[in-house]
């Protein structure tokens, strides 16, 4: 699905790195110019894990979504992903949904969308003042 | 799940706090006195933010920002994980409360009295969307103290809002806030 990933390489990079863009848009040459991910942006708190499915035949990575997936062989927030591979947030929200829809990670527990049962927050609760 | 994740466990529940106040009012002292902190960063559209923005090529470089944030970990007893997100309180920033917000705890406004102003915008966007939040008021050494009478008043806060007086580099204050917070959606939420 991803034919025009690998077209022109480094010098496809190097084509957003000038006085006019600036750095600031240098990590958005990795989604291919895309800032906001397909289905919506995946919450701070969503855990992802890889699913140890294979690449498919032919598919190639970037760097930074082997790192991605080699970070998620534990269940890990998407905040914590973005940290640790040192990209902004939308540029990691982007890359993770590649490879939730290439099969190569999952989502091992959703962030909450509503208000918290309140047996939710009574667990927190306590456990903060146990510390 | 037939993966490597389980030798680790169920994945844990992970639930968000949010740090609301303005510039220098110590977001990134409170965050960092209660839990791990780490870097986060995003890069947001500016002038165009919640729009449908689907290709860089259609926006101007300079109007993309970078916009640091303050995010803390707490790895609590039971699986559960909570963290703290702050970012700047001006109404230019609300896009990102937004993703923030969804399905959060509640949120902190933290205020220092030598500028009650930094913190309205905080308050408006929580009491606006009905969402739990506390004042924590970070009492600087150098700031006359006032009490949360007097706070209130200035603040225009509803009755029903706790003011907590905190000092933000102490854990032990810091977590204080926090279980005031949970206490305070524990109530919101029964009145409902």
């Amino acid at each position: 699905m991803d034919t025009g990933r690998d077209r022109g390489g480094d010098a496809r990079r190097e084509r957003w790195v000038d006085e006019a863009a600036g750095p600031l848009v240098r990590p958005y040459a990795l989604t291919r110019g895309r800032t906001r991910a397909r289905g919506g942006a995946l919450d701070l708190v969503t855990i992802l894990r890889a699913t140890g499915a294979r690449l498919p035949d032919g598919a190639r990575l970037a760097s930074e979504q082997r790192r991605l997936l080699a970070l998620c062989a534990r269940p890990c927030t998407v905040a914590d992903l973005a940290s640790d591979v040192a990209l902004p947030l939308g540029v990691v929200q982007v890359l993770i949904g590649d490879l939730l829809d290439q099969g190569l990670v999952e989502v091992a527990r959703r962030a909450p969308t509503d208000r918290l049962d309140p047996a939710i927050l009574r667990k927190i609760r306590d456990e903060l003042r146990a510390l | 799940m037939t993966n490597s994740a389980r030798s680790d466990g169920a994945a844990p529940a992970a639930y968000k706090i949010l740090v609301a106040g303005g510039f220098g009012v110590g977001k990134t002292t409170l965050v960092g006195s209660v839990s791990e902190i780490r870097p986060l960063s995003t890069e947001e559209d500016l002038s165009e933010a919640g729009a449908a923005v689907d290709d860089l090529r259609a926006i101007e470089a300079k109007r993309r920002t970078t916009v640091a944030m303050d995010f803390g970990r707490i790895t609590l007893g039971g699986g559960v994980v909570l963290y703290l997100f702050g970012t700047p309180g001006q109404e230019r920033f609300w896009f990102m409360w937004e993703q923030l917000a969804r399905g959060a705890v509640g949120a902190v406004v933290l205020v220092d009295t030598r500028r009650l102003t930094a913190s309205f915008a905080s308050i408006d966007y929580f009491e606006q969307r009905s969402a739990p939040f506390v004042i924590a008021v970070n009492q600087f050494e150098d700031a006359a103290s006032y009490t949360e009478d007097e706070i209130r008043v200035a603040l225009d806060l509803d009755p029903h809002v706790p003011v907590v007086l905190c000092d933000a580099r102490r854990p032990d204050s810091a977590r204080t806030v926090l279980v005031a917070l949970i206490d305070h959606a524990l109530r919101v939420g029964e009145s409902v």
